[in-house]
């Protein structure tokens, strides 16, 4: 159960392109057919399903706070997780550069079709930004881990691929001059973003603590907090009141 | 500007309007929207930006010729990495509500393309002095479009500007709020970062209109 939840939020409801904004550059650049996208998106699917496993291993057993113990007592004090950028994006790079060499080897098909795109996924934040989420968002187990990695990869695949075929459409349709090429796909993806929130609903619980604590900004909340506490303090007050006239 | 040769300086002013990282080059989109949600948040990170960038293009100008071109992608990370890591501990350190808030965005300055892309496009093939300049001049143009944008949203979304209420108190139906204006909730949801950035483009390539694309 917990693992159709992570699969699902990760794909519709965090969605790494709309719900984020990660890997927004080469969803912008690599979007302009629908074949060169959808060898990117494979891409992008395979390497996180490598790579966010991988720093989840690296993150549990040595740079967390406490992580070194397996190397005995005296090195459960060590907190390395200041380390932790650097050692994701190395992981990151060694492994696109090994998968390349492997599948450059093993099946050529495969790296004739996704080739030029291998590299540029070293410098993809959706990459990275999956390894830090995952951090952040302490996933607990490495099948889990995996989980999200593949996930949040086909909800990658699935934004490009929608809106490489918008753009494959709206190449005959009577677009402003100013706004053609990069505006109208900025506005495309926005208006799919506003979609791609409705399926917020779908999960219940958990979620909508999230959202609301990365786009909501701090003022709006202490304003109602403090308005219900007073209230609160009223209504006591009215109660101790009646008890003293009691 | 005694200081700067004619050419030096076109290398800021270029990316504040022509050939703006973010509006034409199409680099550091991902951060961009992320964090614009308040003017503040756009304004530290358009900070942070600025000193990774400057400095980065500094360091991998001064090593351009001995890096190995076959393993460059990874010195370079390394490099803004390792500045990343300066910011991100500064930060945590100054102001860790607002490092909060930027949360993962920070880290993912080393993937910010705008600096990958610089780095490739010109501290290869730049002297230290101008990459230097040219770094700083991208910084800047990424840091108007992040402002622009900051400010907007912030103003729409909360009216207020920097967490100071501008258009009045809207508990209390001061200020604007005393005519019916009620703050557009809407604009703090991330869909309007890309819509507002949209409308950004289409203003400046109708008022510039040799920047144009053909589709």
């Amino acid at each position: 159960m917990e693992h159709i939840e992570l699969f699902f939020k990760s794909i519709f409801v965090d969605n790494m392109v709309f719900a984020t904004f990660l890997g927004m550059c080469s969803y912008l650049a690599v979007s302009k057919k629908v074949s060169t996208a959808v060898g990117l998106g494979a891409a992008v699917i395979f390497v996180m399903a490598i790579t966010v496993p991988l720093n989840w291993l690296l993150d549990q057993y040595i740079l967390q706070e406490g992580a070194l113990k397996w190397l005995g007592e005296e090195y459960a004090t060590y907190d390395l997780s200041f380390l932790s950028f650097i050692m994701f994006i190395a992981t990151i790079a060694t492994m696109v550069q090994l998968v390349e060499i492997i599948v450059e080897k093993f099946a050529p098909a495969l790296y004739n079709s996704l080739g030029i795109f291998l590299p540029l996924i070293a410098v993809n934040c959706a990459i990275l930004g999956g390894s830090l989420f995952m951090q952040s968002r302490e996933i607990a187990s490495l099948d889990l881990a995996f989980n999200y990695g593949i996930s949040s990869g086909i909800g990658f695949f699935l934004a490009i691929l929608t809106i490489a075929a918008i753009r494959e459409k709206i190449r005959y349709s009577n677009v402003p001059a100013p706004l053609r090429g990069l505006g109208i796909t900025f506005i495309i993806t926005g208006l799919m973003a506003i979609g791609f929130m409705s399926f917020g609903g779908m999960l219940t619980g958990g979620d909508v603590e999230e959202t609301a604590e990365e786009t909501t900004i701090v003022t709006t909340p202490t304003e109602n907090n403090t308005i219900e506490v007073s209230k609160e303090e009223t209504i006591k007050l009215a109660n101790n009141e009646k008890e003293i006239i009691e | 500007m005694g200081l700067l040769s004619k050419k030096d300086l076109k290398l800021i002013t270029d990316p504040l309007a022509d050939n703006n990282p973010i509006t034409i080059q199409v680099l550091g989109i991902c951060s961009a929207l992320a964090i614009t949600a308040e003017l503040k948040a756009s304004i530290v990170m358009s900070i942070a930006v600025l000193f990774v960038m400057g400095l980065g293009n500094l360091t991998i100008s001064l090593m351009r010729n001995i890096i190995p071109p076959k393993i460059r992608i990874i010195v370079q990370l390394i490099v803004v990495a390792t500045l990343v890591i300066i910011v991100d501990l500064v930060l945590k350190a100054f102001a860790y509500e607002l490092s909060k808030t930027l949360s993962v965005f920070v880290g993912l300055i080393i993937t910010n393309c705008i600096i990958m892309g610089r780095f490739e496009a010109f501290a290869l093939a730049n002297g230290p002095f101008r990459s230097f300049i040219d770094g700083i001049g991208n910084a800047l143009g990424y840091a108007v479009i992040l402002i622009i944008v900051g400010f907007f949203r912030e103003l729409l979304g909360s009216g207020t500007l920097l967490g100071f209420k501008v258009l009045g108190d809207p508990i209390e139906k001061t200020g604007v709020y005393a005519f019916g204006y009620e703050n557009n909730g809407f604009m703090l949801l991330a869909p309007m970062a890309l819509i507002t950035v949209g409308i950004i483009i289409w203003v400046q390539r109708s008022r510039n209109t040799s920047l144009i694309e053909d589709n």
